[in-house]
């Protein structure tokens, strides 16, 4: 009895290191964030579009799935996400919509002039309040919605052609059928 | 006299010292301080050690602008945080809140702590002499040893 006691203190030391050891190992970024946003509603938006386009609104989304994407030609990871994107637009059976995050219109436009424009509707938040909606928090952000408008999936940062293959295509299938 | 005075403000300036940007202000400083004291306690998402009232961070300037406008527009400090948390969750909050899911957050480390000092306390109490008992007075062999062996010494 005596000798688990004095025990005690070495096994909560291995019961830290394993959770802390865990931690480490698992490869997963600390200051990526979960989403407070999923399985909610998107939230209400109307943004105006590049020159002459139609905007982006909340309603535009409305009843089927859909991928939004935020961006900014400032923002150094959308340009290494971008060729992605582009393909996605291709091979993905749903819209993918782009959000212009806190940028100037003909820095946009010029953006995607530049590197191909993978979106099917482009809407510019220039004060960035759609993304506080959003709960974006740094650029690139690519959120997956739902048939009902819920936001179902929130990738932080560029996407990556793993994570395309092991979360977002196959949850853009499953979201497809049902 | 002045001039001291203007020193004094100098020096303690820094310890004032804020991101927050005098056009963010709200013209009513009891708006103003009530935000001030809701800033302090939301982190900044993007340095995430800081509030937002202390980071230069475009997202914390937006939030911080965010913020005085629910303000403005009457919400109670309750209110305008929880705005915040629905879009971000509680990680923005610097303190979380005490719920079953943070008790033991909230309470490992004092709890440790006493279990600690218990274990200190019953540790010295055992080994405290008296806890020993008093030794056990000798039998009739060993006192004649003891005047046996002083007798020698005699001789």
């Amino acid at each position: 009895m005596r000798r688990a006691l004095f025990l005690l203190p070495v096994a909560l030391f291995l019961v830290l290191a394993a959770y802390f050891g865990l931690a480490l190992t698992s490869g997963r970024d600390p200051h990526e964030l979960p989403s407070a946003m999923i399985d909610k509603p998107a939230p209400a938006f109307t943004l105006a579009g590049l020159d002459g386009t139609p905007g982006l609104a909340r309603a535009s989304l409305g009843g089927q799935v859909a991928i939004v994407n935020f961006f900014a030609s400032w923002c150094i990871p959308c340009r290494i996400e971008h060729p992605l994107l582009m393909r996605l637009s291709e091979t993905l059976s749903v819209p993918v919509y782009g959000i212009a995050y806190k940028d100037r219109p003909e820095d946009a436009q010029q953006f995607l002039a530049q590197l191909g424009d993978p979106y099917g509707r482009v809407g510019l938040d220039e004060s960035g309040r759609v993304g506080i909606d959003f709960g974006v928090y740094g650029v690139p952000e690519t959120y997956v919605i739902d048939k009902a408008g819920r936001i179902r999936l929130r990738h932080v940062g560029p996407l990556t052609a793993e994570a395309v293959s092991n979360e977002l295509a196959p949850l853009v299938k499953m979201l497809g059928r049902s | 006299m002045r001039r001291r005075a203007f020193l004094l403000a100098a020096l303690a300036a820094p310890l004032t010292a804020r991101a927050v940007e005098p056009a963010e202000m709200l013209s009513d400083p009891k708006l103003e301080a009530r935000a001030r004291a809701i800033g302090r306690e939301l982190r900044c998402l993007v340095c995430q050690n800081e509030s937002i009232d202390d980071s230069g961070a475009g997202l914390a300037h937006d939030l911080r602008v965010l913020l005085r406008e629910r303000i403005a527009a009457g919400d109670s400090d309750a209110q305008a945080t929880q705005y915040i948390v629905n879009r971000y969750g509680q990680f923005v909050l610097l303190k979380p809140p005490v719920e079953p899911a943070t008790w033991a957050l909230w309470f490992g480390p004092p709890a440790l702590l006493a279990l600690a000092a218990l274990g200190t306390v019953l540790f010295l109490r055992r080994r405290r002499p008296e806890a020993m008992g008093a030794p056990a007075p000798l039998d009739e062999a060993e006192r004649q040893r003891i005047a046996q062996l002083l007798g020698e010494g005699d001789a």
